[in-house]
């Protein structure tokens, strides 16, 4: 029974981080907090699931297509929303937000919802690691997103456009006398965090099924972990998909399944209330309370 | 006769300033008819509407009142994506009130509204300290998490909710009731935010370090809006209860949190009146697209995005701009 809860726990904490991923690096890099990644979570299960059942395409292509169209579509939105109101906090959350709710509401509006929507998994078989049956699409989810942490570092610590990233995350005027774009970063860093946002629902999708109230949750998981975290730390969503992974399990497994949620957004308000940059954060403590 | 134009508002402004100085009917009546226009469409409204669209005017008011909350608690520096805290604060007291002591709605409508107002206040205290977008996500987990614990703890009938509160005695009191406190509401707060106390407010949200300097406590400040704030939402909620006869989770819904900051950002944020003009505009339409079900929150979404893009001032400003903008012909002096 420990045991099992500890696997579960550790594969819950890389399905978290592979959820958080994509939303911490648009914030981290541009400030935009982007209230419409549960929606291009959604929207690229959708898009494969049409794929896949409507054309038939292969699904290495459908995949493929769905990131593509998440990374034009994320661009789309900075350059023709978020571009007029930079800057403005408030005009970034309630645009980004409406926009969310528009494509979540969409999807529910045309009946999308059901068993039938899923994605498949790469492969069925199932292994016994430590005495507990696990599934390969969960191994396979631990996998790749210890190697996407990785390659996010190798990427921006020491490829061109990745130290563009952190240079205007630092500082955005010191950058722009180095001549780094920040219009460009920033429609990279929401473009790139939509199109993590649809790797991310490859792997995790088809452990349950796709349906419009995944995309908040989606979001709801991701800003929890960010901002225990610390927003815009990498470092900080790993350490808070463990607390939360582990604190999720356990109270699933030893109090009961309505107080998972309960116990992250209890984490979310106390770590907020006591250390609002989170537990990495390095963001200036003056702009966030006073 | 040569004419030349003449704003009618210079005039005013030039004899006058604050004092109202006015010289002719047409100049009273200048200055009057936006103050008077809402209030004879509000007490005139239920009078002219059938049964269902007088439930439609209802929920208007409801409405309208929670975005007044939201734009005091954003004038003060506040962003809240979660109206629907004091909402259902305000509901639940009011049902916990009614269905378990037997108290009549004039008895538990007020004491709700304080109640829901202080508890608020008090649940949002510790992040008083919070800036801009930290307070708003506190703000959006809060309502979600009191949900999850009432579906936990089935305290006050769990999924379930509490029904058979007692109704008002008849539907003209309940119109009346809500369009009264609108009204009150809506030019007494709008009166304070025009004062020094008022001042204070908009002092926190354009720069609350320079407050701290002139020797102000900014967060007793902050205390007071959200107990406003808190307070009218409260009585919303608590007012609606005895509407529907029912309490339950809905009141913590995403509804009552983004319909208000929708009406604020289409009327106009910062005058309190836009925050009630938007819901006089998004609510009925919304009733309108009742056909269309799910399409609605759909077309919310994308008016609030093509509102902060390309009227990011609302309605309400752009209306007034052009009320002080009106001209008309008057004889030149030789």
């Amino acid at each position: 029974m420990l045991i099992g809860t500890i696997v579960y726990a550790l594969i819950n904490t890389a399905i978290l981080s592979l959820m958080a991923i994509g939303f911490n690096l648009t914030f981290g890099i541009s400030g935009i907090a982007n209230f419409a990644y549960g929606a291009f979570y959604v929207l690229s299960a959708y898009g494969i699931w049409m794929m896949l059942n409507a054309i038939n395409l292969p699904y290495p292509v459908a995949v493929a297509a769905a990131v593509a169209v998440n990374l034009v579509l994320g661009a789309l939105i900075y350059r023709f929303v978020l571009l007029r109101v930079r800057g403005q906090a408030l005009s970034e959350v309630i645009a980004t937000f409406g926009i969310g709710l528009a494509i979540l509401e969409l999807f529910r509006y045309f009946g999308f919802v059901g068993f039938e929507y899923n994605l498949p998994v790469f492969m069925d078989k199932s292994f016994i690691i430590a005495g507990t049956y696990v599934d390969f699409q969960r191994i396979a989810i631990v996998v790749f997103s210890a190697v996407l942490i990785l390659a996010l570092w190798f990427f921006t610590h020491h490829t061109s456009i990745g130290l563009a990233f952190r240079g205007i995350a630092q500082d955005e005027r010191t950058a722009l006398t180095f001549g780094i774009d920040s219009d460009w970063v920033a429609t990279l860093s929401i473009s790139m965090g939509a199109g993590l946002a649809a790797l991310a629902a490859v792997f995790i999708i088809p452990l349950g099924s796709i349906s419009p109230g995944e995309g908040y949750d989606v979001l709801i998981k991701a800003l929890a972990v960010c901002i225990i975290g610390g927003l815009g730390s990498t470092g900080g969503v790993i350490a808070a998909s463990f607390i939360v992974g582990f604190a999720e399990r356990f109270t699933d497994s030893y109090i009961g399944s309505h107080w998972t949620m309960i116990v992250s957004l209890a984490a979310i308000l106390i770590v907020l209330t006591i250390k609002p940059s989170g537990l990495f954060g390095k963001q200036k403590e003056l702009e966030e309370r006073i | 006769m040569k004419k030349r134009k003449e704003r009618i508002d210079r005039g005013i402004k030039v004899r006058s300033g604050d004092i109202f100085a006015l010289c002719s009917w047409r100049e009273m009546l200048y200055l009057a008819v936006p103050r008077l226009l809402p209030v004879v469409v509000c007490l005139a409204l239920p009078l002219l509407l059938g049964v269902y669209w007088q439930k439609v005017l209802l929920s208007v008011a409801v409405f309208a009142l929670l975005a007044i909350s939201w734009d005091i608690l954003a004038q003060t520096g506040m962003i809240s994506l979660g109206q629907a805290l004091f909402f259902g604060l305000g509901a639940y007291f009011a049902g916990v009130l009614n269905h378990y002591w037997g108290f009549p709605p004039f008895l538990t409508i007020p004491i709700a509204t304080l109640l829901g107002g202080l508890t608020s206040t008090l649940l949002l205290l510790p992040v008083l300290r919070l800036r801009g977008i930290y307070f708003s996500m506190v703000t959006l987990i809060v309502p979600l998490m009191l949900v999850r614990v009432i579906e936990a703890t089935k305290a006050f009938g769990g999924t379930e909710g509490l029904s058979g509160m007692t109704p008002f005695p008849s539907r003209w009191i309940e119109l009346y009731l809500i369009m009264g406190v609108l009204l009150i509401v809506l030019f007494s707060f709008r009166r304070m935010m025009d004062s020094d106390y008022g001042l204070v407010l908009k002092g926190i949200n354009d720069n609350d370090r320079s407050v701290i300097n002139a020797g102000i406590n900014i967060y007793w400040f902050k205390t007071q809006a959200l107990f406003i704030g808190g307070c009218i939402g409260a009585f919303a909620g608590a007012f609606m209860t005895h509407v529907y006869m029912f309490v339950g989770m809905p009141v913590f819904a995403l509804d009552y949190s983004i319909l208000p900051i929708a009406a604020a950002v289409v009327g106009g944020p910062g005058t309190l009146a836009g925050a009630t003009f938007g819901a006089f505009i998004l609510v009925p339409m919304s009733e309108a697209l009742r056909g269309f079900g799910g399409l609605r929150i759909v077309l919310y979404g994308l008016f609030l995005v093509v509102f902060i893009v390309a009227l990011p001032e609302g309605i309400f400003h752009y209306i007034q701009r052009k009320y002080h903008q009106f001209e008309r012909w008057v004889e030149v002096d030789k």
